[in-house]
């Protein structure tokens, strides 16, 4: 009786959280592997500025929809300021407007982009702009003449121009009209500008782009530039360090023209920071669309409806059942013994902010230290409660010596032990000299190592980007993870290690 | 490989840690039994309301304040042992065996002072023997005395004999001699030896030291199968009454021999190793499955232990 309770209780936890799983995976199609490739951005524009008590004027160029990235959403935050958005052919700007503000000032704006799975076309508009003939002064403009009508000489259409004048102005040294032209100037933003002139003087229309990679997560984008130029009805653009065609697919473009990106009129002191970050569960999302069509109560109680800070304490609570899971094997199907039961899981939580390898390192160092220290002061025969305080005030001194020396020696992952470690390296000195006592310098030993072994195997799984990413989509798998621990909880067979123990009896005749 | 070695185990009827816990402690040894066991001076008040022979008991101290009080207390022994009621393993237990000039003469040669054994009081009523940490009670009692039979096969300390008793069926049992690598104590994991005796005839079979066979004690070199233990019959009536002491349907228990008062019970234990095994070189599943069929007819420990003599000799065994 009781056993087919048992078995229907875990049959029936198997069902729901298969069926769940199922549901979510093939109906809504939620993704079982965490994707490779991150196509949704958030990216973040940071502008501060000090006001002076009089009427403010920001303006900004605002990202459009580009080759590679299409715009998703937007938004801004601007308290009282008026805000008017404006496009004209090639650009979006935006004004933020006040009649009086004073003190520092911060405007943000926020766009979500999506990378495009096929590439736009090129942009077709003709060119908004008659071509001046050029203002340059001598002796850069005998120079600029020059050097075009060289150009020209050695290319074919305008793609073999651009390339050929992108070659001279990155060659090194510079060629003697380059050298004047640069004027001692080689960065890239000062070739870009140039080449807009030469153009201009070979009667063809080009235009400078403004941009940035996006590709990491990052708090301090740079803007990049690169050329567009008018050919064949299109607009082309070019790679100024390498004068091909061949952009980086991660280039967002955002504006064109050689306009400054922010311009503040009424303030002092402009900041403009551009930060971005990755939107990762893309394809979640997706999902979460999906199932919200069909069924909207199934979200409401899901882990995603839980502002996001909560959801990265549940990105490693949920790992932990795998820990658990995994200890129950090792040590009731294996047979190896560990300090406490789930002192593996705290260690393996520990390696996870220390690093694996320094973490081993710096656990047996200090497990040794703390050894050490603990049957120095059984000699002094104090009270436990004083004893455990004593171990923890040294381990925490030979951890600061840890710290300062591997500063010293320029290994800065050494300062990243903190609270939790030291406590758990506590506690499991602690166990560890009790076994010593109870059973030897032997068993101990054998515990030690059966510890850092499963912590490190623990750590492995727990730690890797398809569980945690698992976990968080199919909190169900828990129920999965909850049976089979209960059907190891009944599992009456050998342990490996006992294969060893009991070795002597194997050879009875 | 494994799989030759797992279906032999399985033949020879050795059971692993993991079925001795599913199968026979956490089925018949409810947790709030354990108390029972845990304390050693619950099992002893147990015992003596049984009227099963325990070394006596001197006095208990439970405050800090009565440390001082405990020479007068104990003028009139000049022998007896020290022990924290929940220590593991020996730990914390100091054996006086006579007086010296303002303190006592322990069995080592040393001597303790009046305040180094008030100290040590102190010290084991704070817990720093219990594995908790909890606090803790210190017992004063008799110094068991060894008996002769043992001088020859044992280094120093004190040998005792665990029992393996199932629903009041002692089912298997053996001798642990400390060793010289043991430092004196009856414990296999430090270095102690395990010498099977088959239970019904009380006579011993093979021993093992770490996980190897030995025929002979390695410290004295003396033969160690095939003697024949004192009082055995006593010793099994002993063991077959200690499952109405607790209730505790699978225990190991621990017995002493005494020079003059023959065997006295020292200790219960609610989750029995399982080297017991090794020691007899049999398994103890058959003999378990057994007793779980036929205990309902056994009505008294009598009973009981006629079914042992019956079923359970080694020569039958085999």
């Amino acid at each position: 009786m009781n056993k087919i309770h048992f078995y229907i209780f875990l049959f029936g936890l198997s069902i729901i959280s298969c069926g769940l799983f199922s549901y979510k995976y093939f109906v809504l199609g939620f993704p079982l592997i965490p994707e490779e490739k991150v196509n949704a951005w958030n990216i973040e524009v940071h502008i501060s500025f000090d006001a002076q008590n009089e009427p403010v004027k920001v303006e900004m160029f605002l990202p459009k929809s580009s080759r590679n990235f299409i715009i998703s959403s937007e938004y801004f935050v601007s308290k009282a300021y008026g805000l008017t958005t404006s496009v004209d052919n090639i650009n979006r700007n935006a004004m933020w407007s006040i009649n009086e503000a004073s003190k520092r000032q911060v405007l943000l704006y926020r766009v979500r982009v999506n990378k495009v799975k096929i590439r736009n076309p090129p942009d077709s508009s003709p060119p908004p702009f008659e071509l001046k003939p050029s203002d340059l002064l001598e002796p850069y403009r005998t120079a600029a003449q020059t050097l075009v009508s060289d150009v020209r000489a050695k290319s074919a259409d305008i793609d073999t121009f651009v390339m050929e004048l992108f070659k001279r102005l990155n060659a090194q040294p510079p060629e003697e009209n380059v050298a004047i032209l640069l004027d001692k100037e080689s960065s890239v933003d000062k070739k870009v500008t140039l080449a807009v002139q030469l153009l201009a003087l070979a009667d063809i229309p080009a235009r400078i782009v403004h941009g940035i990679r996006v590709k990491t997560r990052t708090n301090d984008a740079q803007l990049e530039k690169c050329l567009e130029v008018y050919s064949n009805g299109k607009w082309i653009a070019y790679h100024p360090a390498s004068g091909t065609t061949s952009i980086p697919n991660n280039y967002l473009e955002w504006w064109r023209g050689p306009d400054p990106f922010v311009q503040l009129k009424g303030g002092k002191d402009l900041k403009t920071t551009i930060s971005i970050g990755v939107q990762e569960e893309e394809a979640i999302n997706a999902a979460m669309k999906r199932a919200e069509a069909r069924n909207p109560r199934l979200l409401d109680f899901s882990l995603f409806s839980l502002p996001l800070h909560f959801q990265s304490v549940y990105h490693l609570l949920l790992l932990i059942p795998v820990g658990a899971l995994l200890v129950v094997i090792l040590r009731n199907v294996i047979g190896l013994e560990t300090f406490g039961t789930f002192m593996p899981v705290l260690i393996a939580l520990s390696f996870r902010e220390t690093h694996l390898l320094l973490g081993i390192i710096l656990f047996s160092l200090l497990v040794a230290i703390g050894m050490g220290a603990r049957l120095y002061l059984e000699n002094f025969r104090l009270l436990m409660v004083s004893r455990l305080a004593s171990l923890l005030i040294i381990i925490i001194v030979f951890i600061g010596v840890f710290n300062i020396l591997f500063y010293k020696l320029g290994l800065e992952m050494g300062l990243s032990i903190s609270i939790f470690p030291i406590v758990i390296l506590t506690m499991t000195i602690e166990r560890m000299t009790i076994t010593l006592e109870e059973k030897g310098a032997k068993a101990a030993m054998n515990q030690c190592m059966g510890s850092l072994i499963t912590a490190t195997i623990v750590y492995f799984f727990m730690f890797n980007k398809f569980s945690r990413h698992v976990v968080f989509i199919y909190p169900e798998l828990l129920l999965l993870i909850l049976v089979i621990t209960m059907l190891l909880g009944r599992y009456k067979g050998y342990r490996l290690t006992e294969l060893f123990r009991f070795k002597e009896l194997n050879k009875i005749p | 490989m494994i799989h030759r070695l797992l279906n032999q185990l399985h033949k020879s009827g050795i059971i692993g840690i993991n079925r001795r816990n599913i199968d026979y402690v956490s089925k018949y040894n409810p947790r709030h039994l354990y108390p029972l066991v845990d304390d050693k001076l619950s099992t002893k008040m147990l015992a003596i309301q049984a009227g099963i022979t325990v070394p006596e008991l001197y006095a208990v101290v439970t405050i800090t304040r009565q440390a001082r009080d405990i020479h007068t207390l104990l003028k009139n022994h000049s022998s007896f042992v020290v022990k924290p009621a929940q220590g593991t393993g020996g730990n914390g237990v100091v054996i006086i065996i006579g007086r010296a000039k303002n303190g006592y003469r322990t069995l080592g040669g040393r001597i303790m002072s009046k305040e180094a054994l008030e100290n040590h009081i102190i010290e084991i009523l704070s817990g720093i023997y219990s594995l908790g940490g909890h606090p803790d009670k210190a017992l004063f009692e008799y110094t068991v005395q060894l008996d002769p039979f043992f001088r020859n096969i044992t280094y120093q300390g004190m040998p005792d004999i665990r029992i393996i008793v199932f629903l009041g069926v002692p089912v298997m049992s053996m001798v642990r001699l400390p060793t010289h690598l043991s430092n004196g104590k009856a414990n296999l994991h430090q270095g102690a030896i395990g010498v099977g005796i088959d239970i019904a005839t009380g006579t011993t079979t093979t021993g093992v030291w770490h996980n190897d066979s030995i025929t002979e004690h390695p410290d004295t070199g003396v033969e160690i199968a095939g003697m024949k233990m004192p009082h055995w019959k006593n010793l099994l009536n002993l063991s077959a009454r200690c499952y109405e002491l607790t209730k505790l349907g699978y225990q190991g228990i621990d017995i002493v021999f005494d020079k003059e008062k023959g065997p006295m019970l020292l200790e219960l234990n609610a989750r029995p190793g399982l080297n017991i095994q090794i020691a007899n070189r049999a398994g103890l599943l058959p003999r378990l499955k057994l007793v779980e069929q036929m205990y309902k007819t056994l009505k008294s420990p009598e009973d009981r232990i006629s079914f042992v003599l019956n079923y359970f000799s080694a020569n039958i065994d085999e």
